[in-house]
């Protein structure tokens, strides 16, 4: 299991484990916190599960592809640790991560 | 002790209501919850169903929105295999088919749609398949594999996308649609052809303007489907991809008005200001178009789902949204916004043979849709000038050497 914190934009902070295999959108869903809505349910096809990703996490997160670059640009607030969450598989490597959550997904 | 809180009755535990129980509890709502579900599984996303899962590349686990222990943990209980009966408005009860009455302060109609069946002989043999639910999905792809042959009846986006699954599975495929091109109620027409050439080049055989007459078989197993005219498709099994009809009739039963579906506003509420409906099932307002339709999506399920809960728990409703679909069919994404209602014309951006392009529906200078195929910035940047009503430049729109942010400045 892999601890992770969600903050939501106001602050509220969510201290989950989610299980590696599952993305971190999964994690935020089947937990049921607010701020990520995951419309299409992980395809790349909406970016409502828009996250930022903290600092100290964004080489072990990875790099997005080009399909997720694409989307995220033409995604509100975005900035240079922005990610698809859906785009992000948990593994033991990211045992501590935390994301923030933007004002709105849409 | 104080006020006792309101409680919830979900009836319905598709993508819709889930996700209704889920905003509930997410909005601070504290009441009890009843879920009721037909299927004997709890809350699971259904696109999956002709696509990742019937590959074999998403398991179930993925398909749940939560642990079954959540709903526990949550104060929903969770009755599955149940449906409801009747609706007393007057005593606000519901008669479920457990034999239960439960009372309820607000209802929440999910009861989703079903598919449509074709009445024509031989309908109940072993092989004609739909696809709907998991138990429908676990029988198709049963079906498919190498030295199989399945026959899809319908052209449309279910029929498709099973199309592509089964293909990479190694099964034979034969489209069989009705009209002269495939999506012909949901696409224009060089979309369709797009689809159509793609999934030949993928070994699809296609018989279009194929009226079905009836299914042959065996020993009680399909063997081939008949056409108009006596021609005989062979297969081993059959799926019936021909649309789907709101489970409306528990609200038409209790004088609830509906349409093709039940009639809601804009807070998903229906004529009794008690009793709310979301998703497939309803028929609603679509203020960007300035009339009432049915969707059927995930989109417009947990639209539906935040508009009841944030009525019912007492929070500002969401922003309206645009409508959007999205279909995964062997390397190709399509993402669709809006609905092309009222269009003049159409623009196409991008290159179909080099499968990335995009096709904008257009009512004089604005746009009313868009059809995008591996084009991610032409449906984002679609959906957000559907929403604004901004009127953009034709010949830039139709030109990819300008950047869809250069379009809409």
């Amino acid at each position: 299991m892999a601890k992770i914190t969600y903050i939501e934009h106001d602050g509220t902070e969510h201290v989950v484990d989610v299980k590696p295999g599952m993305s971190v959108m999964e994690g935020a869903i089947k937990n049921n916190i607010p701020g990520i809505d995951a419309d299409c349910g992980g395809a790349c096809a909406c970016a409502t599960c828009h996250v930022y990703v903290d600092e100290a996490w964004r080489g072990k997160t990875g790099t997005p592809s080009a399909m997720e670059e694409s989307m995220l640009d033409f995604a509100e607030n975005v900035e240079p640790n922005s990610r698809l969450s859906c785009q992000i598989k948990v593994s033991d490597e990211l045992d501590g991560l935390t994301v923030r959550m933007p004002e709105s997904q849409h | 002790m104080s006020e006792a809180e309101p409680s919830v009755v979900v009836l319905g535990a598709g993508h819709a209501g889930g996700s209704a129980a889920a905003f509930l509890r997410q909005y601070g709502f504290a009441g009890p919850i009843v879920l009721v579900g037909e299927e004997g599984v709890a809350p699971y996303q259904r696109p999956p169903l002709s696509k990742a899962w019937l590959k074999g590349e998403a398991g179930e686990d993925e398909l749940m929105l939560k642990d079954e222990s959540w709903y526990a943990e949550n104060g929903c209980r969770l009755l599955l295999g149940v449906t409801g009966d009747s609706i007393d408005r007057a005593g606000k009860t519901v008669r479920l088919s457990n034999g239960e009455t439960v009372p309820y302060d607000f209802l929440i109609l999910a009861t989703g749609a079903r598919a449509r069946k074709l009445p024509i002989p031989g309908a109940d043999l072993n092989g004609v398949l739909e696809l709907r639910t998991t138990v429908d999905a676990e029988a198709l792809k049963a079906a498919l594999g190498p030295g199989k042959r399945l026959a899809v009846i319908g052209g449309g986006y279910v029929g498709l996308e099973a199309a592509a699954s089964a293909r990479k599975l190694g099964s034979e495929v034969v489209i069989l649609e009705r009209e002269a091109r495939c999506l012909a109620r949901v696409a224009c027409e060089p979309l369709s052809t797009f689809f159509q050439d793609y999934h030949r080049k993928h070994g699809v055989e296609f018989e279009l303007a194929a009226g079905v007459e009836a299914f042959e078989g065996e020993g009680g197993h399909i063997t081939g489907v008949r056409l108009t005219g006596g021609r005989v498709i062979p297969c081993d099994a059959a799926l019936v991809g021909v649309g789907a009809m709101p489970n409306d009739e528990i609200a038409r039963e209790a004088g609830l008005p509906c349409e093709n579906g039940i009639v809601v506003d804009l807070e998903a509420r229906t004529a009794d200001p008690a009793i709310f409906a979301i998703g497939d099932v309803t028929w609603r307002p679509l203020p960007l178009y300035d009339r009432p339709f049915r969707l059927e999506s995930v989109p417009n399920a947990l639209e539906q789902a935040k508009q009841a809960a944030s009525a019912i728990a007492g929070r500002p409703q969401p922003n309206p949204e645009v409508p959007w679909f999205w279909s995964d069919q062997y390397d190709l994404k399509l993402q669709i916004a809006g609905l092309p209602f009222d269009a003049d014309s159409i623009v196409v951006r991008g290159d179909p043979d080099g499968a990335k392009f995009a096709i904008f529906h257009l009512k004089g200078d604005l746009v009313q849709a868009v059809e995008a195929v591996n084009a991610p910035p032409e449906f984002m940047m679609g959906k957000q000038l559907i929403a604004a009503r901004r009127p953009i430049a034709r010949d830039r729109l139709a030109d990819p050497t300008v950047s869809m942010k250069e379009v809409a400045a």
